[in-house]
């Protein structure tokens, strides 16, 4: 079984681990994800491949306890087993060389965005990264993306660091002074990727971003990751996640993430009765 | 001898009432005595047309035989040298499309409830443990664990090689843990065939999606010598009408995939969620839309319709199974097609816009195109949606492998015979070659590609 061999806090609620899964790292490419699954009563999600080594075997996850699966996760300790791990899922990042790339991470979504900053990098792209957080706390791996950057740019939405404001503020002051901008990939919250889109749309920036829906299997079987992507339906697991971010529909994305509302409460509290009923 | 009973032994059912509320097997099977009663109606054919119309050629008279001097034990040794998996096909398959439709008590009276008998031997007779052969090293990949990817490891494996069964999912069985749902085909009678199979050395590796964890030409280069793909038709139609993507709407494999594989109607016991809705919609005619229909019932729905374009005659779905829907109170709306799903405003469903049909010119094989009526448009006020028209091939594999060849609906091409297909090594059967067909015709393709990929690989030697 995968086993988790490193856990890290890099946040309040936003844990990172590392993963024993060789089948996974011996492939993943930029822009992959895995579903994973905690024990037999388990809920399967899916969780990007933020960073990977081919030769340890291993794969970084960073995630943002938000619900109980994510919250079960970020319980466990090292050398606990993934009880299932299936991946690498969906189309690898399309990288080339283009010229100036310029990558917008919001929360956790920075650490999705890593892999395809580096592959850009390494393409032979000038890259700009701009990453951004509620404030200075919510920043996570600055170190990471300024080392492969060619320029960092960090805003927190308080000013406690950086450029105080949302990750749009200096992408938009770049598309005002006219800098060369050739691609713009976001990751992050569904409306960070969609205000990203609504800007670069009205000056023709091409723009990539990664959804985020609602996903069961992972392989195309279900069809309950389908997104609006210039008014064709597709699969996010298996035609993306990536897509043109000025054709796809954000508000029905949105709409769909909140179809299980109700129940993700449900959820939520019967976990925290069985918490309390453990200690 | 005394006159044969034209009418068969009935099986005991739970009554419709009850059964609509909870996931128990409906169908509750013969017990020993009602059994062997079943078989004495049997003629034991010296030609029997039973066999021809059995997909792997089940030995029928030799098996009702046995059941007639009460030796389940050998009945089920019987079976299982041809069907490896008959505590499944028993239940499942269209029997009044195979063996049973071609048996010569048919002609006059009811057929011999073959599929009847042959779960009563799967439920009663027991088999020791199969001797593990001794492997002979050669190392084969099946990819996919439904009923053909299992057929075909139990084959080889028995036929001393190392056999190695990739699947996408946690859990093997494929259609039969993910599609059908428990009352019609409880998980533990899988999960013992499944062990059968493992207990004759087959490796079953899951989590690995075959054209992402590794490619087929991967596999080679890992010392696979020959590869079965199996990967079945699973990727979901749906028909491009307004609304599609309203929340409430659910293609068919989803909604059972919640309910079977992840076990959404335990929620929250289990974390997988699934809206129970109040009145819900099924679009299409086949098993499919009937387990559907049957499962959103036992959800707790007050009203379910099954809404097909073509009249109740051309509904591929099993017969047994569409009587036990209406018994069960699915309203059935025939030569009913959808136009669009209403939203109610927040994004939700609120109905679904239909128009009437009437059936206009018939193919030769009888299949009569439908065609709107003018002005017929009616709404159905549902909350839920379910589409269950069909699936075609997942195209991940074809896409990761440049030199198989695929025909215009994308399946695999592979010879009828052998399952040989374009790719030298490469065999495919079952719904990735057919589309989506039976367990048995699946079982058999397993089967008659386990003979050839022996033989290839003794030509290779
Ligand atoms: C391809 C892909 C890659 C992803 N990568 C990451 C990642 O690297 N790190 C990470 O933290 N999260 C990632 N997500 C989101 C992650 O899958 C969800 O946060 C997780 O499924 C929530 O499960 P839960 O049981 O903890 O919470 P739930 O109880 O299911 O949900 C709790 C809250 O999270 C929201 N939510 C539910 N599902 C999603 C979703 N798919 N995306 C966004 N919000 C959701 C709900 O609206 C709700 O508000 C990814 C999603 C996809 C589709
Ligand atoms: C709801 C429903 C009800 C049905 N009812 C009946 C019935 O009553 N009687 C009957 O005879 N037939 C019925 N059928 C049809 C029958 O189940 C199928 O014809 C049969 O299961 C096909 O078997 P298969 O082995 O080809 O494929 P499947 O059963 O589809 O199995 C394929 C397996 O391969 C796996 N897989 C797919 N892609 C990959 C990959 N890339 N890598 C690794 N693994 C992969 C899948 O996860 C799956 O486990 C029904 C089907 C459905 C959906
Ligand atoms: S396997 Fe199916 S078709 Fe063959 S004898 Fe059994 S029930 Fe009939
Ligand atoms: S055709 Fe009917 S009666 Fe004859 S052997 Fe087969 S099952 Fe028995
Ligand atoms: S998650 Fe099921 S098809 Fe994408």
């Amino acid at each position: 079984m995968p086993k988790i061999i490193k856990r890290k806090q890099l946040a309040p609620k936003i844990v990172h681990i590392d993963i024993q899964a060789p089948d996974v790292a011996r492939t993943v490419q930029p822009g992959q994800f895995v579903i994973l699954r905690l024990h037999e009563q388990g809920e399967r999600i899916p969780l990007t491949v933020a960073d990977f080594s081919r030769q340890a075997g291993t794969i970084s996850i960073i995630f943002q306890e938000v619900g109980k699966t994510t919250i079960d996760l970020g319980a466990m300790k090292e050398q606990d087993n993934i009880h299932n791990l299936l991946g690498p899922l969906g189309q690898p990042t399309h990288i080339a060389k283009l010229g100036t790339v310029v990558c917008v991470g919001g929360g956790v979504g920075t650490a999705s965005m890593h892999p395809i900053t580096r592959a850009f990098k390494e393409a032979g792209n000038k890259v700009i990264s701009i990453i951004g957080g509620r404030n200075k706390e919510f920043i996570i791996w600055e170190k990471e993306i300024g080392a492969i950057s060619d320029q960092l740019i960090i805003t927190t939405d308080d000013g406690s660091y950086g450029v105080k404001g949302l990750v749009t503020k200096p992408l938009e002051e770049m598309i005002r002074r006219q800098e060369k901008i050739d691609l713009v990939v976001a990751i992050g919250p569904v409306i960070m990727m969609k205000a990203v889109s609504h800007l670069t749309k009205s000056c023709g920036i091409k723009t990539m971003v990664s959804l985020n829906p609602i996903m069961l299997d992972g392989t195309g079987m279900c069809g309950v990751c389908r997104v609006s992507v210039n008014n064709e339906t597709k699969f996010a697991c298996f035609h993306g996640p990536d897509f043109d971010g000025h054709l796809v529909d954000f508000d029905l994305l949105m709409k769909r993430l909140g179809t299980y509302k109700t129940e993700e409460k449900i959820s939520i509290e019967k976990c925290e009765r069985c918490e309390n009923a453990s200690h | 001898m005394p006159a044969i009973n034209p009418k068969q032994v009935s099986m005991s059912k739970q009554q419709p009432a009850e059964r609509a509320r909870n996931f128990k097997e409906v169908a509750l099977g013969y017990t020993k005595e009602e059994a062997i009663l079943e078989a004495k109606r049997c003629l034991g054919c010296k030609k029997p047309f039973c066999v021809e119309g059995c997909p792997v050629s089940v030995d029928i008279p030799q098996f009702i035989a046995s059941v007639m001097e009460g030796d389940f034990n050998g009945a089920l040794q019987i079976i299982k040298s041809k069907n490896s998996l008959p505590g499944v096909c028993g239940r499942v398959c269209p029997q009044e499309d195979q063996c049973e439709k071609v048996c010569i008590l048919g002609r006059k009276n009811e057929p011999v409830s073959i599929g009847r008998l042959e779960r009563a031997v799967a439920d009663f007779g027991k088999i020791g443990i199969p001797v593990k052969r001794e492997t002979n090293g050669i190392k084969v990949a099946v990819v996919g664990a439904g009923p053909a990817g299992l057929t075909i490891a139990g084959d080889l494996a028995g036929m001393g090689y190392q056999v190695t069964v990739f699947e996408a999912l946690h859990k093997p069985g494929g259609v039969l843990v993910y599609g059908i749902p428990e009352f019609r085909l409880p998980k533990i009678i899988v999960e013992q065939e499944v062990e059968y199979i493992k207990t004759l050395g087959v490796e079953l590796k899951l989590d690995q999606l075959i054209g992402r964890t590794f490619t087929l030409d991967e596999l080679k280069k890992y010392g696979y010598r020959a590869i079965f793909v199996a990967s079945g038709a699973g990727f979901p139609k749906f028909m491009n009408i307004p609304g599609e993507n309203l929340n409430g709407v659910y293609s068919a494999n989803e909604f059972l995939t919640r309910v079977n594989l992840m076990k959404a109607y335990c929620f929250p016991e289990y974390d997988t969620p699934i809206k129970a809705a109040k009145k819900v919609a099924v679009v299409g005619g086949g098993n499919v839309a009937m387990d559907s229909a049957r499962t959103a019932l036992r959800l707790g729905a007050e009203k379910v319709y099954n809404v097909y374009r073509r009249s109740r005659k051309e509904m591929p779905a099993r017969l047994e199974e569409v009587e036990n829907a209406i018994e069960e109170g699915i309203a059935m709306e025939f030569l009913v097609n959808p136009l669009r799903i209403m939203d109610d405003g927040n994004g939700w469903v609120k109905g679904l816009e239909c128009i009437r049909m009437e059936l206009g010119a018939c193919d030769e094989s009888g299949r009569c195109r439908p065609i709107p009526l003018k002005s017929s448009e009616f709404i159905l006020e549902v909350d839920q949606v379910i589409m269950a028209i069909g699936t075609s091939a997942n195209p991940l594999i074809s896409a990761t492998t440049p030199d198989l060849k695929t025909n215009k609906w994308g399946y695999l091409e592979a010879d009828e015979n052998t399952g040989q297909t374009a790719k030298e090594g490469v065999f495919a059967g079952g719904d990735i070659v057919t589309g989506s067909a039976t367990v048995i015709s699946a079982m058999g393709a397993a089967r008659k590609s386990a003979q050839a990929i022996d033989q290839y690989l003794k030509k290779l030697k």
